[in-house]
């Protein structure tokens, strides 16, 4: 009846994940209970589950991802106090079986669950306000590809609670992954996240690529989109060139696990060496899938906060193409040490280097936009400038790791491990949290409390130094990822100060939501209303803040780079307060409804519960049908409705 | 940006901890500690290549924080240039600097890749020692073919002759990595792939496995002994006085278990490790035990 799920799948007798797992349900829980006292279920579900506004869903990508943030820096710090604990002959206190799933768990919420939704949410609240246009392409497809999204965070979570995750490492390598060696639930329940996840993506990344080609506001040629969106663009198209390579390479594992094939086994004519290369065909596109949209994050506030246009935009554009289309083009360097010859191994290195001639012009064009600008030191300025300093040495160290006969002596190592969170949390994590704090006030009316926003900044700053270094030091002394205890105690002071590092990070992540909870409370004080806190340059700060669920009034008309700023400039812009009535899209439970299937069909395929399976693919099959006979009758905003609006804020905020 | 009495205790303090890390860097074993000219070659390349990109970073960190305190919003005497966005100099001068490094490093990549190949047989005089390498749940097996002994998680090798490896897995993906003498490698099922190393001089370096290969991989660690001609030969003798590595004594090798025993063994049957080769497609779901 339930397939393989019995009480024993229940973690009894391990009492910390006991803990976590009360820990989730009790939260969970409580909040339940307060939504419900309040009675804040119809708003909710009105305002937010089924909104298809592209802000709103942005908005909840971004809490996704923050609250997985949490979840994945637990992880982070329990492995840390581990390798602090476990030198010589200690054996600290997590054992091999449950070290290794946190360390899976790490990787994969960090990336998929924390990384990618913060990214895409951004993307999703910040393009198509910067286009001056009302929404995405899709905005049904917007929902539904969040839901999905957050039903494989959901899934990850479940198997804390119920069964276990798995101990393969981030990217489930076979022959270790498969049956033969991984025969318990975890690897499945990481298969099935990221495959409903990784639906998610795909569809949000067409959703983009779509609105930025064919949605723009009258007058956005490609040369006079902001970089951010280039990036958004780039990143976009990317997720849609890697992400049906990822489904296709799960799914083949998925074949080998649950229907006895043998694309990955060591038997039966099996090639695990080619998941490796399939999975790494994804994985490094995936790398800049993530930085990209960080860079046009950076490219925007040091113009905003230098108060000055971008230095040299085509150069910019440029160098973001070629990095979209270079990253496509350098997997092989994850394998070097795979034995393949010196020929093949030589020019994959030598393109991974050329990435660097990309990305180095960035930073020179960030440094530029600096040069005889007039900064002020903002929150996204600190973030901007400790990534500009912290990821030229993660650019140096990867293009070290990029020469072969180095990667032969650091692969694998903890030198890659701390290369590798040197530039994703030096460029996609700063650049998140740039964008998070820029932007908040355009999203809820009110700016982030200051003070706490540095704090965390530099306990960030602080704590990735101490963090990582420590990594690089150990990981040339011959310290391997992924091991749960060495023999050598040299290198325990390494490991002390590396814990030391995380603590401090925790000190920034807790400043984060301090942040948040005090910015809530004073938020009366802190009201922007003039839509334009920064002094901005681009569209998205030529509406009110929060934006009306229309964007704009009317669609704004560009004739320049940097729109908003030059009509500040010309005091052109909205004149006439006659508008025509326009149509938005209806609210639609179909992604919440989607997701909840797809938790179901998840579930029950990790633990083998065919008929629940059939009757999860039921329920999806109806709702994509009766998706297809809805009515579509769009809510109609009328003009006076229009000029109302319009006239209420920009009384509001701007005098005269 | 201000600077305040504390900035000076927080600089002293990170300085410190970076020159005790440098320090206990320099004079620990490992990749910058090198024993043989592998890894010796290898630690040049990542000083010059390190060297070579640093020509570029520091600049670019030291303008990043210049630029930023001088034209800082309070500066009244930086110029302040709002719609100045483009020079053609600069950026071509943006390109090039970053190109001349790549190309540079480039021409280093395609070099060192084909002299460090690891497959490459190293030059010498002396008639290099073959050893094969299994990697197991969770244990290493090392057979010299050519004398017809094996042990268990430690290799001995003589001083100054060259060690050709070759190397396969049971079941799952591990790597054979010994920092002080270079180049790690993929041990795979059902392949064999190839690595040539030295140790100089005698001495004790510490071996790992750096690919995760399950529970038990953390004590996959193995030392390799350099010793002297004489005392090879002497080792070789006392090795084989010891039991041999039969059918029944590499099955039980082979049961999924960590084991991080140093052994011997003074015979071995021969072709084993092409059998393991061939077995692990196909037997290594059954042998694995789990």
């Amino acid at each position: 009846m339930l397939g393989k799920l019995t009480w024993q799948a229940i973690p009894w007798h391990e009492p910390p994940a006991m803990a976590a797992s009360a820990f989730i349900i009790l939260g969970i829980l409580g909040i339940l209970i307060l939504i419900t006292r309040k009675g804040w279920w119809g708003y909710l579900w009105n305002e937010w589950l089924t909104s298809v506004d592209h802000k709103r869903i942005g908005v909840m990508y971004v809490l996704l991802a923050l609250v997985l943030l949490v979840r994945g820096f637990s992880d982070a710090i329990m492995m840390r106090t581990q390798l602090a604990m476990a030198a010589g002959n200690a054996p600290g206190y997590l054992p091999p079986e449950h070290y290794d799933q946190i360390f899976t768990a790490h990787g994969t919420i960090m990336i998929f669950f924390m990384a990618m939704p913060f990214v895409i949410g951004l993307m999703n609240f910040v393009v198509p306000l910067q286009l001056g246009v009302r929404d995405v392409a899709f905005p049904v497809l917007n929902s539904v590809s969040f839901w999905l999204t957050a039903a494989g965070a959901l899934l990850v979570n479940v198997s804390l609670v119920v069964g276990e995750f798995a101990r393969t490492g981030w990217l489930a390598y076979p022959p270790l992954s498969e049956l033969a060696f991984s025969p318990g639930v975890g690897v499945d329940y990481y298969l099935w996240a990221l495959q409903i996840s990784g639906l998610g993506t795909l569809l949000a990344g067409i959703n983009m690529v779509t609105t930025i080609l064919k949605l723009r506001a009258p007058g956005m040629t490609y040369m006079r989109m902001p970089v951010f969106v280039w990036t958004a663009l780039c990143s976009s198209m990317m997720i849609v060139a890697a992400f049906p390579i990822l489904t296709a390479t799960f799914g083949m594992l998925l074949l080998d696990r649950y229907a006895g094939m043998h694309f990955f086994t060591t038997d039966g004519g099996g090639n695990f060496m080619m998941y490796v290369n399939l999975i790494w065909a994804w994985g490094h596109p995936e790398v800049y899938i993530l930085a990209l949209p960080g860079f046009g994050i950076f490219s925007e506030v040091i113009a905003t906060f230098s108060g000055k246009q971008l230095f040299g935009y085509r150069s910019m554009v440029l160098a973001t193409l070629a990095i979209c289309v270079l990253s496509n083009m350098v997997w092989l360097h994850h394998f070097f040490t795979m034995g393949a010859g010196a020929d093949v191994n030589a020019v994959f290195g030598i393109m991974s280097m050329i990435i660097a001639i990309p990305t180095g012009v960035k930073l020179f064009n960030w440094l530029f936009t600096m040069f005889r600008g007039r900064i002020r030191f903002e929150v996204p300025v600190l973030w901007t400038i400790g990534f500009m300093v912290t990821f030229v040495l993660g650019g140096l160290t990867g293009v070290l790791l990029a020469v072969p006969p180095a990667d032969f002596q650091l692969h694998n190592s903890l030198f890659l491990v701390a290369h590798f969170h040197n530039v994703i949390i030096g460029a996609v994590l700063f650049g998140l949290m740039a964008g998070y704090y820029y932007w908040f006030p355009k999203a809820f009316g009110f700016t982030l409390h200051r003070g706490l926003g540095v704090v965390s900044f530099w306990c960030w700053f602080i704590g990735f130094y101490l963090a990582f270094f420590p990594l690089y030091a150990v990981g040339l002394l011959g310290a391997t990822r992924r091991m749960q205890h060495y023999a050598d105690l040299s290198w325990q002071p390494y490991m002390i100060v590396a814990e030391v590092g995380a603590v401090v990070i925790m000190c920034g992540i807790i400043a984060t939501i301090l942040q948040l909870v005090i910015s809530i409370r004073t938020r009366e004080s802190r009201r922007d209303l003039t839509g334009d806190p920064w002094e901005g340059r681009t569209l998205e700060w030529a509406t009110a803040s929060p934006p009306p669920a229309y964007n704009f009034a009317r669609l704004p008309t560009v004739e320049s780079l940097d729109a908003f700023w030059v009509m500040k400039q010309r005091h052109t812009g909205n004149t006439s307060n006659v508008y025509p009535a326009i149509e938005m899209p209806r609210n639609s439970a179909n992604g919440f409804l989607t997701a909840f299937f797809a938790v179901v069909i998840g579930f029950s395929l990790v633990w083998h519960i065919w008929w629940l399976v059939v009757l999860g693919l039921a329920g999806a099959a109806v709702i994509l049908v009766s998706f297809g006979w809805r009515e579509r009758v769009p809510v109609e905003v009328s003009g006076e409705q229009l000029a109302a609006d319009e006239a209420a804020w920009r009384g509001a905020g701007v005098p005269g | 940006m201000r600077k305040a009495p504390g900035n000076l205790a927080v600089w002293r303090g990170a300085m410190l901890l970076a020159a005790a890390g440098w320090a206990g860097l320099c004079h620990a074993e490992g990749v910058l500690d090198p024993q043989g000219p592998i890894a010796a070659a290898e630690r040049t390349l990542l000083l010059n290549a390190t060297a070579i990109m640093l020509v570029v970073v520091i600049p670019v960190m030291v303008l990043t924080v210049a630029f930023a305190w001088w034209y800082r919003a309070s500066n009244t005497r930086a110029t302040y240039a709002p719609d100045w966005s483009h020079s053609g100099r600069i950026e071509f001068v943006v390109w090039s600097i970053p190109a001349m490094v790549v190309i540079l490093l480039a021409a280093v990549a395609w070099g060192s890749a084909h002299l460090l190949d690891p497959a490459r047989a190293l030059s010498s005089d002396q008639k290099p020692v073959r050893i094969e390498v299994v990697s197991l749940d969770w244990k290493w097996l090392f057979i010299y073919p050519d004398l017809g002994i094996a042990t268990l998680n430690q290799i001995t090798v003589p001083e100054g002759t060259p060690i050709e490896f070759m190397l396969t897995s049971t079941n799952v993906m591990n790597a054979f990595w010994v920092p002080q003498l270079g180049s790690m490698i993929y041990t795979m099922p059902g392949m064999t792939t190839h690595l040539n190393l030295l140790a100089t001089n005698a001495g004790d370096f510490a071996g790992f496995s750096s690919n995760f290969s399950g529970d038990g991989f953390s004590d996959m660690r193995f030392t390799v002994h350099s010793l002297p001609a004489a005392g090879f030969h002497s080792w070789l003798e006392v090795a084989r006085g010891e039991a041999a590595l039969d059918g029944e004594a590499y099955s039980r090798l082979a049961q999924s278990g960590t084991d991080v025993s140093l052994r011997t063994y003074g015979q071995v049957t021969p072709g084993l490790f092409d059998r393991i080769e061939r077995d692990s497609i196909g037997l290594s779901a059954q042998t694995m035990g789990h």
